[in-house]
């Protein structure tokens, strides 16, 4: 009978696991506890020496065992290495349950090894429960957000993936004496295609200011040009803040594509998001639902980001914005 | 080249709303091609510019009123159009969606180089028909494709939305790549390829046509159920403000 929560540690291109993992281990610690203690296992895939770099992380994770592939040629991820390797381990250790982070590597993996198996596999997860039956109940928004449904599997592995930034972490580490178990692998026998000629980064201060900023000031097509962007920058500088942007500026070409929130962008989670001039549209909420306080500044009363706001204004940015950063500058001068 | 574009129709999400009785009001909502496969079809007929014997065939799995959505592909400058229609099919999660999907491929189309999957549904958002196709091909797949960057006569070259950047990948064929919307305005019907689509026939394949079990198919053959479906929790309604200072103690409020 199939038992356990397999759980995938993905090493994001920074070298370092992906955030999401740990939630998903904090989560699985509490789906283990509903299913007769079931064991929670790991996925790591990577180049020589990621066991050991990780090992740590892992005994404070709640994690029991982790299934180890290492090879230098494993350090770059491919759907088709990846996703062979993840089937042969769920052919040998029969999991109940399969969670993959939502990241970019994560929704191409998932569905291909999902299909492969033959089981179910549920996008972008915001609840996993378990019911009476035993079975993982995973919830999830559908038709642009309007529809929440709780969604089963009749198969195993009942595969869930769950954006970044959805779940909480760990409150208190859960520290177990995990096992690091390496497995052989058969990657000379992989396809080398598609073949990974180059990466591009994006400058290393748009990368993490997002990630960690307590105040976003965000602009969409409302602020025409790079002008308006200017000013959300001289409110996010005095807010101590940083600048963010939707799809739709940054498709008119007046925002940098590495400040994208949303469903193709980033997922943020500050203290207080400022939308302006952003109308709103489902890819960009699901981006932004993370935030504490939602506030829209627009000159639409009826633009759909006021449905999802906490805050309305309704004005015209290129008013409003300098008119807060010089309250702002003010306060700070006193 | 021989292009397969998988296309879906959809309802409009942004005019789904909710009934006073907690349903989703679906009636009156406009059915339209899942914008990201407009993207799909415009990538196909990207390469049909460059390499011109290029050969389109549009697929989709749905009820006869998807027709239309197919005819106007054509229209567009798609040579081809397969509807994948059956009582059998209804109820389909992505599981069943992409075995049929791809059974039709392998029955009736199997002479193909690149399979073409918008990254997204509007209606569902999960991005794993595309993937789920690919697997049961046994193809490769490029996922989050921003731009067609390079066309040639045995590859492709990618530029690949990821995290924090952009990857450049090449990929042969056959295979299946994911494409992602642009914001620029597609392509437009124009009377020449109107008077085309009429004299198109779109072929109609139900599951014995593409032998398709039936326990393979639609609800039958979906491996997840829908237990339960309600209402979001609301944010809380909007407070409206119209004073500045008024909105600068919110934003200066949550910092102390």
């Amino acid at each position: 009978m199939a038992r356990g929560i397999l759980i995938y540690a993905e090493i994001m291109k920074s070298g370092y696991i992906a955030p999401v993992f740990f939630s998903l281990c904090a989560k699985a610690v509490e789906l283990s506890a509903k299913l007769d203690n079931a064991p929670i296992y790991a996925l790591l895939i990577g180049k020589l020496g990621v066991g050991e770099k990780f090992k740590e992380g892992f005994k404070a994770s709640g994690v029991d065992k982790v299934f180890v592939y290492v090879d230098d040629r494993l350090e770059n991820y491919s759907t088709e290495t990846y996703s062979k390797i993840a089937i042969d381990l769920v052919n040998e250790i029969e999991p109940e349950i399969f969670l993959i982070g939502a990241t970019t590597q994560g929704r191409d993996l998932a569905p291909r090894i999902s299909s492969q198996l033959h089981t179910g596999l549920t996008a972008d997860c915001t609840g996993l429960d378990i019911n009476e039956k035993g079975q993982l109940a995973a919830t999830r928004p559908t038709f642009g957000g309007k529809l929440m449904a709780t969604i089963l599997c009749k198969k195993m592995p009942q595969m869930a993936t769950v954006r970044p930034g959805v779940l909480p972490f760990f409150e208190n580490p859960v520290y177990k004496d995990t096992e690091m178990l390496y497995k052989d692998h058969k990657i000379s026998e992989f396809p080398t295609m598609p073949l990974l000629r180059d990466f591009i980064k994006d400058s290393e201060e748009l990368i993490n200011s997002l990630d960690s900023a307590k105040i976003i000031v965000a602009g969409g097509k409302g602020c025409k040009s790079e002008k308006g962007f200017v000013l959300l920058k001289e409110l996010a500088d005095v807010l101590g803040g940083t600048v963010g942007a939707s799809r739709g500026a940054v498709d008119m070409g007046i925002a940098p594509q590495s400040v994208q929130i949303g469903q193709t962008g980033k997922t943020i989670n500050p203290e207080v998001y400022i939308a302006c001039g952003i109308s709103g549209a489902i890819q960009h909420i699901v981006g932004i639902e993370g935030a504490k306080k939602i506030i829209a500044i627009n000159t639409d009363k009826n633009a759909p980001i006021f449905q999802h706001a906490d805050i309305g204004f309704v004005g015209d940015l290129f008013d409003v914005v300098p008119e807060l950063t010089a309250i702002f500058r003010n306060k700070k001068e006193e | 080249m021989k292009i397969i574009v998988c296309v879906k129709q959809v309802p409009d999400t942004t005019e789904i709303k909710w009934t006073e009785n907690n349903t989703i009001q679906r009636e009156g909502v406009e059915s339209i091609m899942n914008p990201y496969d407009v993207w799909a079809l415009e990538s196909a007929l990207q390469i049909k510019r460059e390499i011109p014997n290029t050969i389109i065939t549009v697929v989709t799995m749905g009820p006869n009123q998807a027709e239309s959505m197919l005819k106007k592909a054509i229209a567009l400058g798609a040579d081809d159009a397969v509807l994948l229609s059956d009582k059998k099919f209804a109820g389909a999660d992505t599981y069943a969606t992409s075995k049929t999907l791809s059974q039709a491929i392998k029955e009736k189309l199997s002479n193909f180089d690149l399979i073409i999957c918008g990254q997204f549904a509007i209606d569902g958002d999960t991005a794993q028909t595309g993937p789920s196709i690919a697997a049961k091909l046994d193809i490769p797949q490029v996922t989050f494709v921003e731009e067609i960057t390079e066309i040639r006569d045995d590859k492709l070259v990618l530029k690949r939305k990821v995290e924090n950047g952009y990857e450049i990948v090449e990929v042969g064929f056959p295979s299946l790549i994911c494409v992602l919307q642009k914001n620029t305005e597609p392509s437009r019907v124009m009377a020449a390829g109107a008077i085309k689509a009429s004299g198109i026939d779109v072929k109609v394949f139900t599951a014995d046509d593409i032998n398709l079990a039936a326990e393979d198919a639609g609800l039958k053959g979906s491996p997840t159920y829908v237990s339960k479906a309600f209402r979001p929790e609301k944010r809380g309604e909007c407070k409206f403000l119209d004073d500045v200072e008024m909105l600068s103690a919110e934003i200066g409020g949550v910092n102390g």
